[in-house]
């Protein structure tokens, strides 16, 4: 190469730009956030009706759970799960006589970032069911309804117009998260960015471009879940 | 029952004793009612008799401390729960017996998530699986009747609450219960909104339904039970059919709550 690609070229595709390792990275982040979100949803749709519902125990162990995970930082979590964390699986593993299994770094970020939206979704999700009118409820238990189709019937719709500003958030706040995985050396977009930056010495164009990316995936977001809030809001009258 | 003869007509609920507590404070000290097939019970009393307490105790919406309650024949199971209260003992069964039980609300609780002709089809859609063309035409056919067809596709929440109460009306009806069950139909409603209420369930009087209601309105009580209950402090303080209690109530409480009307 004789030339140094300058800024356009440097993020073609291909063997000179970045462009490809940028893109790959942003679809690595995009899916360590889809899947966490996930695992972070069914733990809260769980956890919110265990709280509500279960007996004490359940409800002091789901108690320490979200509080612990909200006071303890993302990236102590990750750690602790990746190398303490796999230690104690292979150690459990060779004393049922298995082999060795390696976490790799996607699935410690999934599981990691999921256990955290987990407990901040079960906390949204509780607040929302709260929030449902109880009448709505005991109109559905006196038509005959049994608790697991008044559950989907009546209180997971009831229940959005309400979860949905937080879970929107939590996506978001998913969505950025991702970047801790970078610490144990996963390549998603932040890890991504810096190789690329650290190799061309072009800071300032790789984080730009890194948070341009970013904030793309924020704003379709946006418009993702207010079309959604739209739709579960139908039913509603808009207060002006 | 105490005074009520089971005579050759069936009866649609026996409540037999039924006591009711929250915590020290006993709502219901042994209240009992029988209503045949085609009777129309009116419940009245002042707040905090106990009258919709004892409404929301027939389909377990409270649970009840002592008693029994018999729906078309089916002795609902009871087993003591932790709480001091009675629980059904067969989730199944209590079910079932809800389906038979048409019920109203004061706050008409209709699902805001849903149009008003998805209110409608809802419960016997997915309680009694309807197929959902009968359920529609049913639907429509019943809203038709309560006034709210052209409304069929609007949201509650844009609706005015007598039309609300209506399409509840119309919600419960589409069960084809054997029991309507009305808790204040009228009480949340603006006075000019109440009369298309009474009118719909007027109607249904007359229809011969069964229906137990629990009701401020003592005019539309006289005019449309066949039997009247007056309610004081958790005990029948009065009962019998209309004129007896509204015109020549033997007790003196009674007279002076009913004296207010003409």
């Amino acid at each position: 190469m004789a030339d140094k690609p300058g800024f356009p070229e440097i993020l073609s595709l291909g063997n000179t730009g970045y462009g490809d390792e940028l893109l790959w990275g942003a679809v690595m982040t995009l899916n360590i956030a889809l899947f966490a979100y996930g695992i972070g949803l069914s733990i809260g749709i769980v956890g919110a009706i265990c709280k509500l519902h279960g007996s004490k125990l359940t409800r002091s162990i789901l108690n320490g759970y979200t509080t612990l995970v909200r006071a303890v930082p993302e990236l102590i979590l990750i750690l602790l799960l990746y190398y303490a964390g796999t230690a104690a699986l292979n150690a459990l593993l060779a004393s049922l006589g298995y082999g060795a299994f390696a976490i790799n770094g996607f699935m410690a970020a999934v599981i990691v970032l999921g256990f955290v939206q987990g407990a901040y979704s079960t906390e949204v999700l509780r607040a929302a069911i709260m929030a449902i009118p109880v009448g709505q409820l005991e109109a559905a238990r006196s038509f005959g309804m049994s608790p697991w189709m008044e559950f989907r019937r009546i209180t997971l719709p009831a229940m959005l117009p309400f979860a949905l500003p937080g879970l929107a958030n939590l996506w978001l706040i998913c969505t950025k998260d991702t970047v801790l995985i970078a610490v144990v050396g996963y390549t998603e977009l932040a890890l991504a960015t810096r190789q690329a930056a650290g190799n061309t010495k072009m800071y300032f164009t790789f984080f730009m471009v890194a948070g341009a990316i970013y904030l793309l995936i924020s704003l379709l977001s946006q418009k993702g879940f207010n079309w959604l809030e739209a739709r579960v809001r139908r039913g509603q009258r808009v207060q002006v | 029952m105490a005074n009520q003869q089971a005579g050759a007509t069936t009866s649609a609920v026996i409540v037999d004793d039924l006591h009711k507590a929250f915590g020290e404070l006993e709502v219901l000290k042994g209240v009992s009612l029988n209503a045949r097939e085609g009777d129309v019970v009116s419940m009245i009393g002042a707040s905090g008799s106990g009258k919709s307490t004892f409404l929301r105790c027939i389909n377990f919406l409270e649970m009840p401390t002592k008693g029994r309650i018999v729906v078309t024949g089916e002795e609902i199971a009871l087993k003591p729960a932790r709480d001091g209260n009675l629980h059904p003992s067969d989730k199944r069964q209590l079910e079932r017996i809800r389906t038979k039980l048409g019920m109203v609300f004061q706050s008409f609780n209709l699902w805001q998530h849903m149009t008003v002709i998805e209110n409608v089809m809802e419960a016997p859609v997915h309680v009694l699986k309807v197929p959902k063309a009968e359920a529609r035409a049913r639907a429509e056919a019943l809203l038709q009747k309560v006034g709210l067809y052209d409304k069929r596709d609007q949201y509650p929440a844009f609706l005015s609450g007598g039309q609300q109460q209506r399409a509840a009306i119309a919600r419960a009806l589409a069960m084809e219960p054997k029991v309507m069950l009305f808790d204040e139909p009228t009480s949340a409603l603006d006075p000019e909104l109440v009369g298309e209420v009474l009118k719909v369930i007027r109607d249904l009087a007359k229809e011969g339904r069964t229906m137990i209601l629990v009701t401020h309105e003592m005019k539309f009580a006289r005019d449309v039970s066949s039997h009247v209950i007056y309610l004081h402090q958790g005990v029948i303080e009065e009962e019998g059919p209309p004129a007896q209690v509204f015109g020549t109530p033997r007790s003196e409480r009674c007279k002076q709550f009913v004296s207010g009307i003409h």
